[in-house]
């Protein structure tokens, strides 16, 4: 049984269940992609002092503060065919973002990266770094410390961030459409197939049950975070 | 056991010192911002020098000069620190356990059930980290310093958050720990009364360089007149032979050649000496031993010093008679009018009750 099997039962019709299933799957590459270079870069910003950081910092935020066609755009000048980065990651390594789902994944995981990377930042900001000393001083490498004590300690702000980034990826629009259009099947997300449905006649009502089903989704997300959080609070404060 | 001679600056502070040392428990003692924790941090290997050499037991750790700079997680020095610092996602078991397992096997010399049983955290092994009081917290926080078979254990002030009574049972743990385990101990502390209790030798700092070094009686009695909190933190500890427990009254007589002294408490038997701490604030001094009186020690001494100024305050030190010294603290218009001077021949009277038997440490 397939999820298209269902789509009666759930009173969806096949091109919208695609729309529903290409969006997970965009928004969870993306965020399983981005994760642990968020970790990285959020562990960077937090306990490192090096040049360029202000700078790293500002990219980072970019994608919050420009429109979101315009950062469409320079990935489509960036990684199109045509482009030079582009064209040498489709020939050397059969990698091509441009008008695939792929492509999709990648603007989602931009936009959603200052989101992500926001709360798991603070999350390291706020351990003690002493007890990572503490365990350098008990024979744990710095590798085995970052794993054992400091990545478990920002575990809450680690789960905000991904389910913030998910949720943000799964709305992801204006990129998107400008960087990989609105093709069925390969980059129609919800989202695509919500603006598509309102440039239609009578599709109002389509459009209204993809929206309710995307409100379902982050809502549920929300939730997801919130036990997960108060389950890692919990163990911190050692109860 | 410890060869230290390292230079560091930061900003305003600079710290210069070299000190050696066989001692079982070395003492840094020295104000806030005197460099004390600094000096041990550069021991264990959280900061780094500028300049010089660390070797602990043998082992070179750090040689400027030989580019030699060892991390901390291969230094094998087992860190105890003010607040404990347990890992707070963790239980008490795991937190324990943590240093032995980056342990080569070879070196495991510490054996896990010795160390729970000694500091008596067996029943805690399965509670969260955060959920501890202050006390089992720091006794959590000795066991797992001691398990990972440290070469050194450098404990950072680690009853200066705790109250007196807790105070005391640590201080009585790190005792059997020294005795029990053989591990060298390297005790930062401002607090006289531990460093007296606990510490064979002194190295006092002030503002980044060694003001003296040696017994701490002797080391911190010359610093005690500009100790925090004036003369009631004025400390003197002598030793003496663990003597009869009276059962009828409830006392014990310790042995020393200048008297007998008598503590309000059972100490437990056995030929051994004893520590005692003596608040200068509850000796008394007289040039015949008392008859008519509720005090039933008075130890014989010669007045080697009388600190004075323009206090109120005149700090007697007297050498007692086979040995040991005795700080009291007396106003200068009782020196002036018993006409005490250096060199006199007088007793000291301690009264039995201002003894606690918690501050009776096992003699070195």
């Amino acid at each position: 049984m397939t999820l298209s099997d269902l789509s009666p039962s759930l009173g969806f019709s096949p091109p919208e269940l695609t729309a529903i299933v290409l969006s997970l799957k965009v928004a969870g590459v993306a965020t399983a992609a981005s994760l642990p270079v968020a970790v990285f870069i959020a562990y960077a910003l937090a306990r490192w002092r090096f040049p360029g950081h202000a700078a790293l910092n500002a990219i980072i935020h970019l994608p919050l503060v420009m429109p979101p066609v315009v950062t469409g755009f320079a990935l489509l000048l960036l990684l199109g065919r045509k482009a030079p980065l582009g064209a040498f990651l489709a020939d050397h390594f059969g990698v091509v973002f441009a008008f695939r789902w792929t492509g999709a994944a990648l603007a989602a995981a931009v936009m959603s990266f200052p989101l992500m990377i926001r709360p798991i930042r603070l999350s390291f900001e706020s351990i003690d770094e002493r007890l990572g000393l503490a365990a350098r001083s008990l024979g744990a490498n710095r590798i085995w410390t970052f794993f054992l004590v400091t990545l478990p300690l920002a575990a809450p702000g680690v789960i905000v961030g991904t389910i913030l980034g998910f949720a943000k990826a799964l709305g992801e629009f204006g990129a998107t459409i400008t960087f990989v259009s609105n093709i069925p099947g390969e980059t129609r997300t919800i989202p695509s197939a919500i603006y598509s449905l309102t440039q239609t006649p009578d599709g109002d009502a389509d459009a209204l049950r993809l929206a309710a089903v995307s409100a379902a989704i982050a809502i549920a997300a929300l939730i997801v975070s919130e036990i997960l959080q108060k389950r890692a609070d919990a163990t911190r404060a050692g109860r | 056991m410890i060869a230290v001679d390292v230079a560091l600056t930061r900003g305003e502070f600079s710290l210069e010192a070299a000190f050696e040392s066989k001692a079982r428990i070395l003492a840094l003692h020295g104000p806030s911002g005197s460099g004390k924790t600094t000096l041990a941090h550069l021991v264990a290997g959280l900061a780094a020098p500028d300049a010089g050499r660390i070797a602990v037991n043998g082992a070179r750790l750090v040689d400027t000069a030989q580019r030699l700079n060892v991390p901390p997680e291969k230094r094998r020095i087992g860190l105890v620190f003010q607040d404990a610092l347990l890992f707070p996602h963790l239980d008490v078991k795991m937190n324990i356990v943590f240093g032995r397992f980056f342990t080569p096997k070879t070196e495991r010399r510490v054996p896990f059930d010795a160390v729970v049983e000694t500091l008596g955290v067996g029943h805690l092994l399965r509670r969260r980290a955060g959920s501890l009081s202050g006390g089992e917290r720091q006794r959590v926080g000795l066991a797992r310093a001691l398990l990972c078979s440290p070469r050194l254990l450098v404990m950072d002030e680690p009853m200066a958050s705790l109250d007196y009574d807790r105070r005391q049972e640590i201080m009585t743990l790190i005792e059997r720990l020294r005795d029990e385990f053989s591990i060298p101990i390297l005790l930062v502390s401002h607090a006289a009364d531990e460093i007296l209790r606990l510490a064979d030798e002194v190295v006092s700092l002030d503002r980044g360089r060694i003001v003296a070094q040696g017994l701490p009686s002797e080391t911190l009695a010359a610093a005690s007149r500009h100790v925090e909190g004036g003369r009631f933190s004025v400390v003197s500890a002598i030793e003496a032979h663990v003597g009869a427990y009276d059962a009828h009254f409830g006392v014990t007589r310790l042995r020393h050649p200048a008297g007998e002294i008598i503590v309000a408490a059972h100490v437990a038997n056995g030929d051994r000496r004893v520590r005692l701490l003596i608040n200068a604030t509850h000796v008394a001094l007289a040039y015949r031993k008392p008859e008519d009186t509720s005090i039933r020690t008075a130890l014989l001494g010669r007045i080697a010093a009388i600190d004075e100024d323009a206090s109120p305050f005149a700090f007697v030190r007297l050498e007692l008679e086979g040995g040991g010294r005795l700080v009291s603290a007396a106003t200068r218009l009782s020196v002036a009018e018993m006409n005490l001077s250096v060199g006199a021949q007088v007793y000291a009277l301690v009264k039995s009750v201002a003894l606690d038997e918690r501050e009776l440490g096992r003699s070195a």
